[in-house]
């Protein structure tokens, strides 16, 4: 499962960019700080293989593999 | 569901977001060293409460603003000795110093040779994204040659310093270069050096999106890393002399040196240990 804390993103895009497999995206809604923070649009195309939480810079993505 | 990210046991949750410019290396290069950590301790290898980070100045030494350890946030240049002084009082603990190629290759100079002369029981972190990014851009002696900083409007025209090489001719038992293109090989270089005995060097590329690139057209995070990437070469066991650090051939990176002398640590209470011995009492 892929959570975003979205209060902690600032829409840099490298999760988006990492992901071998295109599962987030940067959405359309604002956060507080006026970031528009990333969200997994495509779930189902994730492997687990967390480069989007190691890569992101801000700590406001992780992945838990095996959990739906 | 889970509730927090797994770093947050060791974060300083209050303080976040950081201060970084979004898309800042430096969240990176603190997130893979906060996971190799946290693989140590949960092996029993080391014990938080003797875990403690020192930086002095700049973005990148700010890393000891967050992590949820004891920490010391000290004058530019200086870190290291101050965290040779917390490991002469108290050699149980684990000093990590943290800082930028400013930090330590340049005000901190004279310090870091001597930590590396004498082998000292630290684990420097030298998170380098080539530029002074927290004063406005200006050049560090790790920018590479041509490229454009506040203060070279032409082009930098001077030779840049290759801090791997200068660590393993003065001795140190540990010295890696990372990149935060590479994460989860840099959290594997953290995870070795933070068992190491002597000095652990470890220089981490990074990306300063905000002013190293906008200097030389990669404004946006994702640019920049992406540029970056391309000029990583990863090697196995590369020699030193093999450690390029070269805009137009490439970084390479990967563990250049890995030996077990003793470190100074060692030395120096055997040293106090004899002079006790022959105090006229
Ligand atoms: C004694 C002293 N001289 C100069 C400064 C100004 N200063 C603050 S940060 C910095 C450079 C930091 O560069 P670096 O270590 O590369 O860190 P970065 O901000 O790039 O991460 C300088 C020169 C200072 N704070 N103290
Ligand atoms: S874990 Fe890997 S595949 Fe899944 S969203 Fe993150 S980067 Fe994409
Ligand atoms: S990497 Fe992190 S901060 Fe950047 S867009 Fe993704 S979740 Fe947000
Ligand atoms: S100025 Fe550069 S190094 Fe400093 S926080 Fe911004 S992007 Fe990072």
């Amino acid at each position: 499962m892929i959570s975003v804390l979205t209060e902690r993103c600032k829409e840099c895009g490298m999760c988006v960019t990492v992901c071998p497999t295109k599962v987030l995206e940067i959405g359309s809604v604002r956060n507080r700080r006026g970031y528009r923070y990333a969200v997994p649009a495509h779930p189902e195309k994730c492997i687990g293989c967390r480069l989007c939480e190691y890569s992101c810079p801000d700590f406001a993505i992780f992945v838990e593999v095996g959990a739906r | 569901m889970a509730v927090g990210h797994p770093l947050d046991p060791y974060l300083r949750t209050d303080r976040l977001p950081t201060m970084w410019c979004p898309g800042c290396g430096l969240g990176v290069v603190l997130g893979t060293l906060l996971r190799a950590i946290d693989r140590r301790i949960r092996e029993g290898r080391l014990r938080r409460e003797n875990v403690a980070f020192v930086g002095g100045i700049g973005c990148s030494a700010r890393m000891t603003l967050y992590p949820l350890f004891d920490s010391a946030h000290v004058i530019h240049g200086r870190a290291i000795p101050f965290a040779l002084g917390v490991k002469i009082v108290k050699p149980k603990m684990k000093m990590i110093v943290v800082g930028g190629d400013g930090d330590i290759a340049a005000i901190g100079g004279n310090h870091i040779l001597h930590a590396l002369r004498r082998n000292a029981d630290l684990l420097v972190v030298m998170a380098n994204n080539m530029i002074y990014g927290m004063t406005g851009g200006q050049l560090a002696p790790t920018t590479p040659r041509g490229l454009y900083t506040t203060t070279t409007p032409y082009g930098n025209p001077e030779r840049e310093i290759n801090m791997v090489r200068l660590a393993a001719a003065l001795g140190a038992n540990y010295v890696a270069r990372g990149s935060t293109t590479h994460p989860q090989l840099l959290e594997q270089l953290f995870y070795k050096a933070l068992a190491k005995r002597g000095l652990a060097f470890v220089e981490v590329l990074s990306t300063c999106p905000e002013i190293f690139g906008r200097h030389i057209d990669f404004r946006s995070p994702v640019d920049l890393y992406l540029e970056l990437r391309k000029r990583i070469v990863v090697k196995a066991k590369p020699s030193v002399e093999e450690s390029d650090y070269n805009w137009e051939k490439g970084f390479v990176i990967g563990e250049f040196v890995d030996k077990d002398e003793p470190g100074y640590i060692e030395v120096y209470l055997d040293y106090l240990s004899k002079a006790l011995e022959k105090q006229p009492s």
